[in-house]
């Protein structure tokens, strides 16, 4: 019955980890025409399906068992949840007469995952099921998109009854607000032509939205500068020249300083996040805010908020499109360059000197114009390149931003690459978050999923040490990773295949290598150990407080 | 300062977890919080009183509204409504004081619902004042043990809660 709604809701690729609770939904796999890939930890399943579905839009799919294969999900939930992205994850639990005994390998997963979840279900009969399927697949990926979670009994898989897919849902409490409201989107269309010194503040609302076209269109037509979260990248196009790249604790100077003076800030599909605003009475001090929102509980949250907009960022931005007037904002421009000239991201690369981070997500970059799909795990790499990959397409990356989860980035771009099997994916590692789930790359061996891991190996984990060297005199504390491994050996122990670089010369060379391999390849970039991301707002500071290089 | 709530919810099962759940996680306090079946079975109804402010009211609504299995919220703290609570109280008494004590009760317009030799169990339902002066009364006895039902609330005159909103009666009332 199960694998019947996966086929009605046109799924065609699986996550998962078989186990005795899960016997009967694999052995009805056995013969299913859907694909199935076994990673090598459910934790690795939850966010290979996460990167499926932030780089192709539709709702991931991940199966795992009772007890410890349900409660290896949870930090693969919890940072969906975080970011809002569209999950069904169906887990097997005892039989129904056995729960609540402490059976063998029974958890409450429904428990644990309550807080977790946009909405989850334990099945408790067979008739029920096929609604439940159809009600999870809708919840997960309607309104703020979320995952959704069906714990479902051994005994009910094994029974036998008619299966009829509802062709509608019907779920009494839950209405999404699609489109917002007139008066409020006058109100914005107002501000907009009157503000002198406008902000766009884009976050992942954008992207799930699909709405990257109208925020084009938006800026250009009102000559608006647009920055945007982490989880906004892909929004925007980097190179674009209303672009200012990131904002908040490592985003860029010019980005900060013009959200601290303008006189506008219209945040869309973002929810001043403290990683963004810093201390947050003194974010923005001087716009007028205008939210737009699909969630009614983010407006006014975290920040006053001037015209809140409920709605679907898509159908929002259309209405206000139809009113916006052209405008020019030369001055306002022009004092954004002088920001942009009087503190620009530079990194100084010597062709004999160690390699800087920088310098190989640059050329990364560069290798592949811009057009990859991205993934990175968390830490320095992952703020390096946010700041010199310029993302130039809707869906091309795929972070951990909410939870900032370490062990993410490999598996979700296993999960990127089956969603867009044509593309190049990188995945952008630090060599300590790579460990967390390297052995995935049994996975993509397995399958061939020839993703591109660059791991920009510091030889520590970087961001920690970068806090211990601001704020704790250098008192390095469990962060020192030199005793390896060696990732050019462990690729190959897999039988993936590894590459070093270690000299600026090498970077393009072996990128282009790995581009033309058609399997799995490690890069392992040896880099300068002791390298800082700048700027950086420290922690409860105003974002224009920035440290901006390692001589402040 | 303190609002009461009245939430409408399936009655399914972990409702009851997600809306305590929700109230923990997000630091927002629960002064009292009663459930019971409404006329429809498939919906219980909540009250629930809050200890927030304006703004964290906001949000606790805000954030209970996402709730998949919360149907409808409204805030009756400035309605007119009749709110009620009851409490079973048990006061050490004894042959020399119990007189007394069914005084107290009787101008309270309680009721004794059990008598031992060295205690009493009065039963009282009213509105905080009320309680608060009985338990206060009673207190100069010592009070051994009290349970309550969590305050209960419901808009005076013909009035209904209706998708979330305060309505003149018509119908298919809850
Ligand atoms: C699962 C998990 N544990 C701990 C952390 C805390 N943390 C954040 S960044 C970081 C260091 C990451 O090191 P590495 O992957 O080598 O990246 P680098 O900063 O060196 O680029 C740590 C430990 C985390 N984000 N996630
Ligand atoms: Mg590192």
């Amino acid at each position: 019955m199960v694998i019947e709604a996966l086929k009605k809701e046109n799924v065609d690729v699986i996550f998962g980890y078989p186990g005795g609770a899960v016997l009967n939904l694999y052995d009805q796999l056995y013969d299913a025409d859907i694909r199935h890939i076994m990673t090598r930890h459910e934790q690795a399943a939850v966010h290979a399906a996460d990167g499926y579905a932030r780089a192709t839009g539709r709702p991931g799919v991940v199966f795992a068992t009772s007890g410890p294969g349900a409660t290896n999900l949870v930090t693969g939930i919890a940072t969906a949840y975080m970011d809002s992205v569209p999950l069904v994850l169906i887990t097997g639990q005892v039989s129904s007469p056995l729960i609540g005994t402490d059976a063998f390998q029974e958890a409450d997963i429904f428990g644990i995952t309550l807080p977790i979840t946009k909405h989850n279900y334990l099945v408790t009969e067979l008739a029920d099921l096929p609604r439940i399927m159809k009600e999870a697949f809708y919840l997960a990926a309607s309104g703020r998109c979320g995952p959704v979670l069906i714990d479902l009994p051994k005994d009910i898989q094994q029974a036998e009854g008619e299966f009829r897919y509802p062709k509608t849902v019907q779920i009494p409490g839950y209405n999404p607000t699609y489109d917002g409201h007139l008066g409020q989107i006058n109100r914005a269309i107002k501000a907009l032509a009157r503000a002198k010194k406008p902000v766009l503040y884009a976050g992942g609302g954008v992207v799930s939205s699909g709405a990257h076209e109208l925020l084009l269109e938006l800026a250009e037509r009102t000559e608006t500068p647009v920055t945007t979260t982490l989880m906004g990248l892909s929004a925007f196009p980097g190179c674009h020249p209303l672009s200012l790249g990131m904002l908040g604790m490592h985003g860029t100077y010019w980005a900060n300083i013009a959200v601290n003076e303008a006189d506008l800030l219209i945040a869309i599909g973002a929810r001043f996040d403290d990683r963004v605003t810093g201390k947050i009475n003194r974010f923005a001090q001087g716009a007028k805010i205008v939210h737009i929102d699909i969630d009614p509980a983010e407006i006014g949250k975290n920040i006053r908020v001037d015209v809140p907009i409920v709605g679907d960022v898509k159908r929002v931005l259309t209405e206000l499109l139809k009113k916006t007037e052209a405008k020019q904002h030369p001055e306002w421009l022009a004092r954004i360059e002088e920001l942009k000239n009087c503190a620009p991201l530079v990194y100084c690369q010597e062709p004999e000197g160690e390699l800087l981070p920088q310098f190989v997500i640059e050329s990364i970059y560069r290798e592949t114009k811009g057009e990859a799909v991205i993934t990175t795990e968390v830490g320095q790499h992952q703020m390096w390149t946010a700041q010199y990959y310029k993302f130039k397409n809707l869906r091309s990356l795929a972070s951990s931003g909410g939870l900032g989860t370490m062990g993410y980035g490999f598996p979700a771009s296993l999960g990127a690459q089956l969603g867009r099997p044509e593309e190049i994916v990188f995945c952008i590692a630090g060599d300590g978050s790579f460990q967390m789930n390297s052995q995935e790359l049994a996975t993509a061996v397995n399958y061939n999923i020839p993703v591109k891991v660059a791991i920009i190996n510091n030889q520590y984990l970087g961001m920690v040490r970068q806090w211990q060297q601001i704020f704790f005199r250098r008192r390095y504390s469990s962060v020192a990773l030199e005793k390896g491994p060696d990732f050019v050996k462990l690729a190959e122990a897999y039988g993936a295949v590894g590459l070093r670089a270690e000299k600026a010369a090498e970077v393009a060379v072996v990128i282009r290598q790995a581009m033309a391999i058609p399997g799995p390849v490690v890069l392992d970039f040896r880099v300068r150990a002791e390298e800082n991301v700048f700027p950086m707002v420290p922690p409860n500071c105003p974002t224009c407080e920035m440290i901006r290089g390692d001589e402040e | 300062m303190k609002y009461v709530l009245a939430v409408l919810v399936e009655n399914k099962p972990g409702v009851l977890v997600r809306v305590a759940g929700l109230f923990a996680r997000r630091g927002f306090n629960i002064e009292s919080l009663a459930v019971g079946k409404t006329v429809d079975p498939a919906i219980s109804r909540m009250t629930i009183e809050v200890e927030a402010d304006e703004k964290t009211l906001e949000q606790v609504v805000k954030q209970l509204n996402k709730l998949i299995n919360i149907l409808r919220i409204s805030n009756l703290t400035h309605e007119p409504s009749v709110n009620r609570e009851l409490v079973m109280i048990k006061v050490k008494a004894n042959a020399t004081n119990r007189a007394e004590i069914q005084q107290i009760v009787e101008t309270f317009r309680a009721k004794i619902v059990d008598v031992s030799l060295h205690s009493v169990i009065i039963e009282i339902t009213g509105n905080e004042e009320k309680l608060e002066a009985i338990l206060l009364l009673l207190s100069h006895y010592g009070i051994l043990e009290t349970v309550r039902t969590g305050k209960i609330a419901l808009l005076r005159g013909s009035k209904v809660i209706k998708n979330g909103e305060v309505k003149e009666n018509d119908k298919d009332v809850l």
